[in-house]
């Protein structure tokens, strides 16, 4: 039982991790995540990757929604500039990976800024609407500009290549991206333990304050949207050399809503929160397929999928937002504050 | 070469056509912001759902058409009022960000809905306008489309009417003006949040009908709701006249940019459209700019 | 001889402030010296707040000017008037309720850190120096002098009335301004509260240096603590003076009381005339 934590210095105070059981709880993880590559079948790593790409993006969605409180529509559409981006890279020069997706990263946050200069000049619902919007004008852009996206019929995207290894199975691929998924969550978590962090948190809870301490609106939130669109830069840059396919329709606006379920189901706001909801996220449609395989329905299983699928994330959005807005990292504190308290029950 | 007035008289009819049917639809977002103050993102869907609707009524049950468009206006307006007390009311007093992505929700709850029962693949309407053509001068034009514009002319006049005149009208108007004052008059406050969801939803049902009569239902009628959205913008989120003028102004654009550049260029045109309202004037043409109370 | 009168800190002239037809401010200006702990008064509506408004920014006014250190301010915007060392709090609390005590108050010296979004991202380094710096500091001349190291990792949501005020206060001093302007500071209080508030008020000058300029209803704090009270009514200003200067103002009695003749009110609560009235 936890009591409380001693602490004797500010920065003990500030770190991200400070006490002997979480660093427990760390080196856990991490052997956790050293091993499960060995000792698991191509379809859990399959999955493992799918998700790893997720969360790095939905924590760059909830830095632009969950913590700044602009909500957009757009971020599969961001994910699909930095696809495109490295897979027509891959056309022009030959690029190290890393560059290539720092490169993703730069050209949808530029693209985050032609969209969001005139957008978040006012209200942030007008971002929302500019989103859906943008995200139209570039499913418009990448079917028609043939020559340099190959239009309608997508790109092909070679393997990426580190150290001379092909990265073509999920088993190296998955070393590739987990360590950019970590690096990603600590940028975020580091964000929010300094000053730009907390001035996006000021603007989503009451921006007039917020400009009379000196914090500059339409820069910061134009801040914001930059780096959010970095984030979806980079997974999607990640997601074109995992599918290493991708076509104008790999980045539709259900995908957006897929991600917006997923931090609102996760917790908007919330580190552990995109964590949790990408996950959660990420195996709804295995576990549909698995539930719609045992019913017995006669009709196309494949043809009722994706039907389903909106249904569920759409009831997933209202569902968490009217009964549990603080989504599943407040089930998983309340967990552990019981055992916190445990055998004391509060 | 001389310019082709006749072409462009034909886009222009066709544009105004369209462009009514925003304003329609524009006006049923409007009553709802104005009333409950819920930006509603899920119109377009509302109006999908209206378009499903009658086509279910009149193709799957068999009912005569008029019939059919009558059930759908009822079930419409039905559906309406049990969305705001399932999934808007719980949110009273939350951030409007909050209820703004519930209706985000909603869209695809509804959309997935409408996929699952009558599939993803386009459907045709029963016809129920005069299916041949209408000359004005050289200028052709679907009579559809004409007699729609005539139709969705003939609705708009009477919404403005009845909210002019009804007591029900004149009690929404008093709630989205100030909601502790209409209380205090013995206006039911929640019932005249029903009431306006129920109201924009036969509306949106019986725009839906239309839009789904010219040019055929699918689940992506949906994106009809981003010009919506752009229209209310562009006319002011809380002016009914904003969206009438922005929404035949709307519809004449795109109907330009389409017949003079090419289909795919009408999204381009709301796109430009949106970046032009929101550099020049964010807060719409008629809307009304807020002040905050500090 | 007389010692020379010092430059006020905060000089208004003039200022006409107007919401369509209707006037917030009409033609008003007061000098507000510094060191010392200004009030201004008024009944409901008299546009106190409009006028804390305008001089933070947030209203444009239609004529006058604002010199702030000498310096013309009146159209510098609002984020940029922080900077300079203006700092306020608010009528109803402004606070961030998403955020802790401490990251309320760190949210006050926003504008003198120095790291931008690269540093913060990396964090180790740069970002860190200055926030080990900004904690200790915040600690040690802001936590401890309001008392509040009990609740410094507390939701502010989920704080008391009284002690969100003290956070606000906190906030603003963060902001290590050189006028903090206190929208009615002690609203809602009880007296417990109301003195430790007033404490804090009368420290922040002597000990920080600091100018206060408030807007306030309660008289007797008024009286008690105030150098100097400017009274306002309809927009306009009817008084300027010391607490007692003011206090026995025809023009503010009847301004408070309404037009009755004040002769005759006052035979009728048998009180006497003030000298020299």
């Amino acid at each position: 039982m936890r009591i409380g934590t001693a602490r004797f210095s500010y920065r003990h105070d500030e770190a991200l991790f400070d006490t002997r059981t979480q660093y427990a709880w760390l080196a856990a993880l991490g052997a956790v995540l050293l091993i499960f590559p060995f000792s698991a079948n191509e379809y859990w790593l399959y999955l493992a990757c799918l998700m790893l790409i997720n969360i790095g993006s939905a924590a760059g969605l909830n830095i632009l929604t969950g913590y700044t409180g602009l909500v957009s529509l757009g971020h599969a559409a961001f994910m699909g500039v930095g696809a495109y981006t490295v897979a027509v890279l891959q056309g022009i020069i030959d690029l190290p990976v890393v560059i290539s997706l720092l490169a993703a990263g730069a050209v949808t946050m530029v693209a985050g800024f032609i969209v969001g200069i005139p957008s978040l000049r006012v209200k942030g619902l007008y971002l929302a609407i500019a989103t859906i919007a943008a995200s139209m004008i570039l499913h418009f852009v990448f079917s028609n500009w043939q020559s340099v996206t190959g239009g309608t019929g997508g790109l092909m995207v070679n393997p990426a290549r580190i150290l001379g290894v092909d990265l073509d199975t999920s088993f190296r691929f998955y070393w590739m991206v987990m360590p950019i998924t970590i690096l990603m969550l600590l940028g975020s978590a580091n964000l929010f333990r300094s000053r730009t962090g907390r001035a996006f948190i000021a603007i989503r809870d009451r921006d007039i304050s917020a400009e009379v301490l000196g914090i500059r609106l339409l820069r910061y939130k134009l801040l914001s949207f930059g780096i959010s669109s970095f984030y979806a830069g980079v997974a999607g840059g990640l997601w074109a050399y995992f599918f290493r396919i991708i076509t104008p329709e790999s980045f539709p606006l259900s995908m957006s809503i897929f991600f917006l379920t997923a931090i609102i189901v996760g917790g908007m706001g919330s580190l552990l929160g995109s964590i949790l909801g990408a996950a959660f996220i990420t195996m709804v449609p295995e576990a549909l397929k698995l539930i719609i395989g045992w019913l017995p329905i006669s009709a196309d299983t494949t043809l009722i999928l994706s039907p389903v699928r909106t249904i569920v994330y759409g009831l997933l959005i209202i569902g968490f937002l009217i009964f549990e807005p603080l989504g599943l990292q407040e089930v998983w504190r309340r967990t552990q504050r019981f055992f916190h308290l445990w055998p004391f029950r509060s | 070469m001389g310019f082709d007035w006749v072409f462009f008289a034909e886009v222009t009819l066709a544009g105004l056509g369209t462009g009514g049917l925003y304003a329609l639809t524009a006006l049923a977002f409007v009553i709802i912001f104005k009333s409950t103050g819920v930006v509603n993102l899920a119109i377009g869907e509302m109006l999908m759902l209206g378009a499903y609707l009658c086509f279910g009524f009149a193709v799957d049950l068999g009912l005569p058409i008029w019939l059919a468009i009558v059930a759908a206006i009822i079930v419409g307006g039905l559906a309406g009022g049990l969305i705001e007390r399932l999934t808007i009311r719980p949110m009273v007093g939350e951030s409007p960000i909050s209820t703004f992505m519930i209706t985000v929700g909603l869209a695809a709850v509804l959309v997935g809905l409408v996929e699952l029962v009558w599939t993803a693949s386009p459907r045709r309407m029963p016809a129920f306008l005069p299916d041949d053509a209408i000359f004005i001068g050289e200028a052709f034009v679907p009579s559809k489309v004409f007699y729609g514009f005539l139709v969705t002319a003939l609705l708009i006049a009477i919404v403005l009417l009845v909210f002019r005149y009804w007591r029900g009208g004149v009690a929404l108007r008093a709630t989205a003006f100030d909601q502790a004052a209409a209380y205090s008059m013995g206006i039911n406050v929640p019932r005249v949040f029903s009431l306006s969801w129920i109201v924009a939803a036969m509306i949106a049902t019986m725009a839906g009908i239309l839009v789904g009569a010219v040019g055929g239902i699918s689940p992506s009628m949906g994106v009809f709701g981003l010009s919506v959205l752009v229209v209310v913008i562009a006319g002011g989120l809380d002016s009914v006249l904003g969206a009438l003028v922005a929404g035949l102004a709307i519809g004449l654009i795109e109907a330009w940019a389409s017949g003079f550049l090419g289909g795919e260029f009408k999204i381009v045109a709301t796109f430009m459209i949106l970046i032009a309202v929101l550099m020049i004037r964010p807060y719409g043409l008629f809307g009304t700019r807020e002040i905050e109370r500090l | 001889m007389q010692p020379p009168v010092p430059a006020p800190i905060l000089a208004l002239e003039n200022l006409t402030l107007a919401f369509g037809g209707l006037r917030a401010l009409s033609d008003v200006g007061f000098d507000v010296a510094p060191d010392t702990i200004t009030t201004v008064i008024g009944p409901n509506g008299a546009g106190k707040t409009s006028l804390f408004n305008t001089i933070s920014g947030f209203y444009r006014p239609q004529t006058g000017r604002i010199l702030f250190e000498g310096r013309d301010i009146t159209h510098v915007p609002a984020p940029e008037r922080a900077r300079l060392g203006l700092a306020r709090s608010f009528q109803n609390i402004a606070l961030f309720r998403g955020m802790t005590v401490l990251d309320n108050i760190k949210l006050g010296r926003h504008a003198h850190l120095r790291t931008n979004i690269l540093h913060d991202l990396i964090y180790m380094g740069r970002t860190r120096r200055e926030e080990m710096q900004l904690r200790r500091e915040i600690e040690e001349r802001i936590i401890d002098f309001l008392e509040i190291d009990h609740i410094r990792h507390h939701p502010v949501s989920a704080l008391p009335y009284g002690l969100q005020k003290r956070v606000e206060m906190a906030r603003a001093l963060a902001i290590r301004p050189r006028i903090l302007m206190l929208d009615e500071p002690v609203a809602g209080m009880n007296r417990e509260e109301t003195e430790d508030m007033a404490r804090f008020i009368l420290d922040v000058r002597e000990e920080w240096g600091i100018t206060v300029l408030m807007v306030e209803h309660d008289m007797g704090m008024v009286m008690d603590l105030s150098d100097h009270v400017v009274v306002l009514n309809f927009g306009q200003v009817i008084a300027n003076g010391t607490a007692e200067q003011v206090q026995a103002d025809p023009e503010v009695i009847r301004a408070y009381l309404g037009s009755g003749d004040v002769a005759d009110l006052r035979a009728r609560l048998r009180q006497p005339a003030p000298q020299g009235a």
